[in-house]
């Protein structure tokens, strides 16, 4: 099918493109749509670019940090400001990959990609969209849920409060080094009153269709010392309540296998 | 079908083509420029055999839109030798038998070469991360990191 390539400078103009013809999708970096249109996906007729320079910008002044959809993992990497995020960002794809893939895409991307969006999700992250008349903020477990419903908008923007000093930690693990596609990952927020755990958040990417907090762990973790033994009900829980997909890198067995064991050492902090 | 005006610099000259809707930069830079340097692998951004660079980094232009290269500077294997004399990672691959089929080869040039342009004297760690995007099924990678350590090493190796 013959394809049109409409490019706006303002982010409103492409959401009312994309609201009014079904056949039109938004393209970001485009490290997976344009693998679909490869693969001969013709639901696609129009693919919808934003030229709007605050895209991509991020913003890391005061408490709260905003980084625009169409920022890439290269510019992620780039932002000193964002050196916790950089073990995420450095874990997808290779260095050609990061200059292209976006982190807005990467809210779309399909288990078992979407390593930046676990991050995200454990950072409490806030989606904004740009739809309509009426730009939303939507929390980012709630857009994960209905990320595929049409009508959705464009995102122009994710925000979070930036996490404790040292709280933030993220783990993958791939088949395939120093490039592969997530078996798990795993990102936690850990913030500590007094050495013990207090208020965490823990997000599973590659263990559902979407990113998911796992609220047993977050649970098992409250009041809780990061050791061996204060984290040994939270690692008994890991994949409790949990199908994981089955996919070309693991089975949902291997998957809930090895939860617990890259759990453990996300929170004991090791490495391997 | 729906044509777009694109207009880049590759490989140091001036270009202006009219790019078919959805097609990718790899179509464009073979068909229309007429460079077959990078090549067309898994048309799914995991093989590598289609990087050039774009702006001095790397890009996947089988999975890259053409007008996103609009107004931008592109780099292809075919620009590496300059005034007769190949590049020394040329050199380097060929002294190491860094290629057998010799398919890979454009891509992994061009990912040696954005991370040599950087970091002029990279660890073993750096030479694989760089070439994580590029597949080779003839070597199994040692000779290639060889290759790419030693032209880090020798960066005034050429052949005559
Ligand atoms: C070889 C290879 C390796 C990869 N490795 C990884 C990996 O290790 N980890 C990982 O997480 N991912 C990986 N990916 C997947 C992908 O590159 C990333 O998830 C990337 O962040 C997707 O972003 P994009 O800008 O390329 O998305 P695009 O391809 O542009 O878009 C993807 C989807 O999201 C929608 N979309 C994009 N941006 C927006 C927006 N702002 N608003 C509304 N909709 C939007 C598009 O319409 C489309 O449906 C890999 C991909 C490839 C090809």
């Amino acid at each position: 099918m013959p394809i049109t390539v409409r490019s706006f400078d303002r982010l409103s103009d492409a959401t009312s493109v994309l609201s009014s013809d079904r056949a039109a999708r938004f393209i970001a970096g485009g490290t997976l749509v344009m693998r679909d249109l490869h693969e001969g996906d013709v639901s696609v007729s129009t693919l919808v670019r934003s030229m709007d320079r605050t895209f991509a910008e991020i913003s890391t002044t005061g408490g709260r940090i905003e980084i625009g959809a169409g920022a890439t993992m290269a510019k992620v990497l780039a932002n000193r400001d964002l050196a916790f995020l950089h073990p995420v960002a450095r874990h997808v794809g290779g260095p050609a990959i990061r200059q292209m893939a976006t982190v807005g895409g990467n809210l779309f991307a399909p288990s078992p990609y979407g390593d930046f969006a676990t991050a995200l999700l454990a950072l409490d992250a806030t989606v904004s969209l740009a739809s309509g008349f009426s730009p939303r903020e939507v929390p980012l477990a709630e857009f994960l849920s209905h990320r595929d419903r049409p009508g959705n908008g464009v995102v122009s923007k994710v925000s979070f409060p930036r996490p404790p000093h040292d709280a933030f930690r993220f783990r993958k693990a791939s088949r395939v080094r120093p490039k592969g596609a997530s078996v798990i990952a795993i990102a936690a927020v850990l913030p500590q009153s007094g050495g013990r755990i207090s208020g965490a958040r823990v997000a599973y990417g590659a263990m559902a269709q979407t990113p998911i907090r796992v609220p047993a762990v977050e649970r098992a973790l409250e009041g809780k010392t990061l050791d061996p033994s204060g984290i040994s009900t939270a690692v008994a829980v890991a994949a409790e309540g949990l199908s994981p997909p089955t996919d070309p890198i693991a089975t949902s067995w291997y998957r809930s296998e090895v939860a617990p064991v890259h759990l453990r050492r996300l929170l004991l902090g090791e490495t391997g | 079908m729906p044509k777009t005006p694109v207009q880049f610099r590759i490989n140091g000259t001036d270009k202006a083509v009219f790019a078919d809707g959805g097609q990718s930069l790899l179509d464009v830079i073979r068909r229309e420029v007429g460079d077959t340097a990078p090549k067309y692998g898994c048309g799914q951004g995991t093989c590598g055999a289609c990087m050039v660079l774009i702006d001095g980094e790397p890009h996947l232009s089988c999975i890259l839109l053409a007008e996103m290269a609009d107004g931008r500077s592109i780099e292809t294997a075919s620009n590496l030798d300059q005034g007769g004399q190949i590049h020394p990672l040329q050199d380097a691959f060929m002294t190491h038998f860094a290629a057998q089929c010799g398919f890979c080869t454009p891509g992994m040039l061009m990912a040696a070469k954005a991370l040599l342009d950087k970091v002029p004297n990279p660890t073993r760690e750096q030479v694989i991360d760089a070439i994580s995007d590029n597949l080779c099924r003839c070597t199994g990678y040692e000779p290639i990191i060889n290759a790419i350590l030693d032209a880090a090493q020798n960066p005034s190796r050429r052949s005559a």
